[in-house]
């Protein structure tokens, strides 16, 4: 597809020129955005106005210091990772049991309760909210934790069981017939085995779930009453409210909040990407 | 495999496992998913303020309602107009930068990351920071404008342009995606036919549009069938800009059922609009999968 470097810059090539361009354009439309919140973030009001784009004159370092020694800011953080812990943890649980009966053992039936749990790809949690609130009050779960994680962990089960079901029957299906040969359990086998064989896919799964969970709005909007337990989404959106135009304040706020998901996202790229493509090619 | 197991119905421990193993996940799925959008569509004949249990019912009143509310209609047409764009503008958008940076150059990957990482950012904080940028008075675009001389227009403020600026947000959170599916796509593409292609005299420009379009044209369909299903339910973005304003010109059809169903407890209304919703994205994966994507 590329011809080879040396060979390309013997000779001027406009298309690589508008290519460069066309990359700069896209590169500068995708990057001011968030410059501009992170630089945002360390400016007065005023210079704000005058100078949305610049790098600050004065450093305003209060914005990001107040913030980060307000308990408030730690309390919707903490609550946001419990939530997505919680729900990373059950997801895996709960998903990775039922995809291995569904790699690994055929009954009559199977195929029916498959399908029935792939239905749950089909629909967003949005078209049931009133029922799954009207639910989740007469649980008693209205303003807890559980009440944002159970429905969270239900709409994403059909991706994790489709992924790890598939990966499940990839490992070699010797083992399965040796080990039971040998008089081990479906059980233990899959403590023993399956489960440490298949951490990338684990990972991968728990990586969507925790994306998905931590960034979530509408189910704890529906499902949280009290500020104490908010995740920062809510809790920005509260924060946005009573700051309504200091600007420099709520960029700051953006930017101390998104900044666990950038540093994630450095981090782990790889796994990252993969996972998220990844529920989408293969589900 | 499945021979092999099945000749061994007795096995050790198999009932075992399915008792122990597949409950949870079921049980969950039933209470908090299926049980849910059956209940909607129960409800969708109440009118009823969820308190107590449902006695009013109306039969399909509540759905005569939704059809003659004017917003209704409004997110509706909102819905299809994200739909086109991310059809028409983002996704040969995300193709064309995926061939772009699918090749091997320096930079390549930081920008693959960099175009990738607002797709990774929660919705809500993409709305906050959009809502800084198209702010009249702090906002980049108003310093633009400035640069010009020009007021600053209030996108956001104007039934006119809310939809816009929405739908720039839009492109602009999302194709990053599309382009990594895109990229994974094409790194998986056998060199061999586009050799092949090239030692025969297609041109680059040949190449791209008789080789490798048709070769990913299993992807482009995935990708479409991503973009439509994200279309149609999009919410978290809208709450941040506009919250569906001003005069419901930037509702859509989940931040219509949130102000109009949820806010004010109607869940009648609400579980009309959720089980319209419904019937639209089953109505759409069935016929997707039957029209485009019958071999995969």
């Amino acid at each position: 597809m590329s011809d080879s470097p040396t060979l390309r810059r013997s000779t001027f090539d406009p298309m690589a020129l508008y290519k460069a361009l066309f990359l700069t354009v896209v590169a500068v439309f995708v990057a001011t955005p968030l410059l501009a919140t992170v630089l945002g973030g360390f400016k007065s009001l005023g210079e704000l106005r005058t100078n949305p784009f610049g790098l600050p004159q004065v450093w305003e370092w209060s914005n990001y210091t107040d913030i980060l020694l307000s308990a408030r800011y730690w309390t919707l953080l903490k609550n946001s990772l419990i939530i997505s812990t919680m729900t990373v943890a059950l997801s895996l649980i709960v998903a990775s049991m039922a995809a291995f009966v569904f790699a690994h053992i055929r009954f009559y039936g199977s195929d029916m309760l498959l399908n029935y749990i792939t239905m749950g790809l089909l629909f967003p949690a949005a078209t049931a909210i009133l029922p799954l609130f009207i639910r989740v009050r007469d649980l008693g779960l209205l303003d807890s934790y559980y009440g944002v994680v159970l429905p969270q962990v239900a709409f994403s089960l059909a991706m994790s069981v489709l992924l790890l079901r598939r990966f499940f029957r990839d490992l070699p299906q010797e083992l399965l017939e040796a080990a039971l040969v040998d008089g081990c359990s479906y059980i233990n086998y899959f403590r023993y085995v399956t489960l440490p064989l298949s951490r990338p896919i684990l990972a991968t799964v728990g990586t969507i779930a925790f994306v998905q969970s931590w960034n979530a709005y509408l189910i704890p909007l529906v499902m949280l009453n009290s500020d104490a337990l908010y995740p920062w989404p809510l809790g920005i959106m509260v924060y946005q409210g009573e700051y309504s135009s200091e600007w420099n304040l709520i960029l700051a706020f953006i930017t101390l909040t998104i900044l666990p998901t950038i540093l994630l996202f450095l981090l782990a790229q790889k796994h990252i990407v993969a996972g998220l493509t990844a529920g989408a090619v293969k589900g | 495999m499945t021979a092999l197991a099945a000749r061994r119905p007795l096995q050790s421990g198999k009932l075992t496992a399915i008792l122990l193993f597949l409950p949870p996940a079921l049980l969950l799925f039933s209470i908090f998913v299926v049980l849910p959008i059956l209940e909607a569509a129960w409800y969708s004949g109440f009118n009823w303020n969820g308190f107590g249990t449902p006695k009013n019912w109306i039969g399909l009143d509540n759905y005569r309602f939704v059809f003659e509310t004017r917003a209704f209609g409004l997110a509706f047409r909102n819905n299809m107009l994200i739909i086109a764009v991310s059809l028409l503008v983002q996704l040969p958008l995300a193709l064309t930068l995926a061939i772009l940076l699918a090749e091997r150059f320096r930079g390549a990957v930081v920008l693959r990351m960099l175009f990738f990482m607002p797709y990774i950012l929660a919705e809500i904080a993409t709305g906050l920071i959009f809502s800084f940028v198209y702010d009249g008075e702090y906002g980049l675009l108003a310093a633009i404008w400035r640069i010009f001389g020009a007021e600053a227009p209030h996108l956001l403020a104007s039934p006119q342009t809310s939809m816009l600026a929405i739908l720039i947000v839009i492109v602009w959170k999302y194709f990053g995606f599309h382009m990594m599916l895109f990229i994974a796509a094409l790194q998986g593409l056998d060199r061999n036919l586009i050799e092949a292609a090239r030692i025969d005299g297609a041109s680059r420009s040949q190449t791209i549009r008789y080789v490798i379009i048709p070769l990913l044209y299993p992807t482009i369909r995935l990708s479409a069938f991503f973009a439509v299903v994200g279309s149609l339910q999009l919410f978290d973005l809208v709450m941040p800009l506009t919250r569906g304003g001003p005069a419901d010109s930037s509702q859509t059809m989940v931040s219509f059922l949130y102000t109009f169903g949820v806010t004010r407890m109607r869940v009648g209304f609400g579980s009309a609009v959720g089980v319209i919703l419904f019937v639209i994205c089953v109505t759409f994966a069935f016929t997707y999968k039957r029209w485009f994507m019958r071999d995969e």
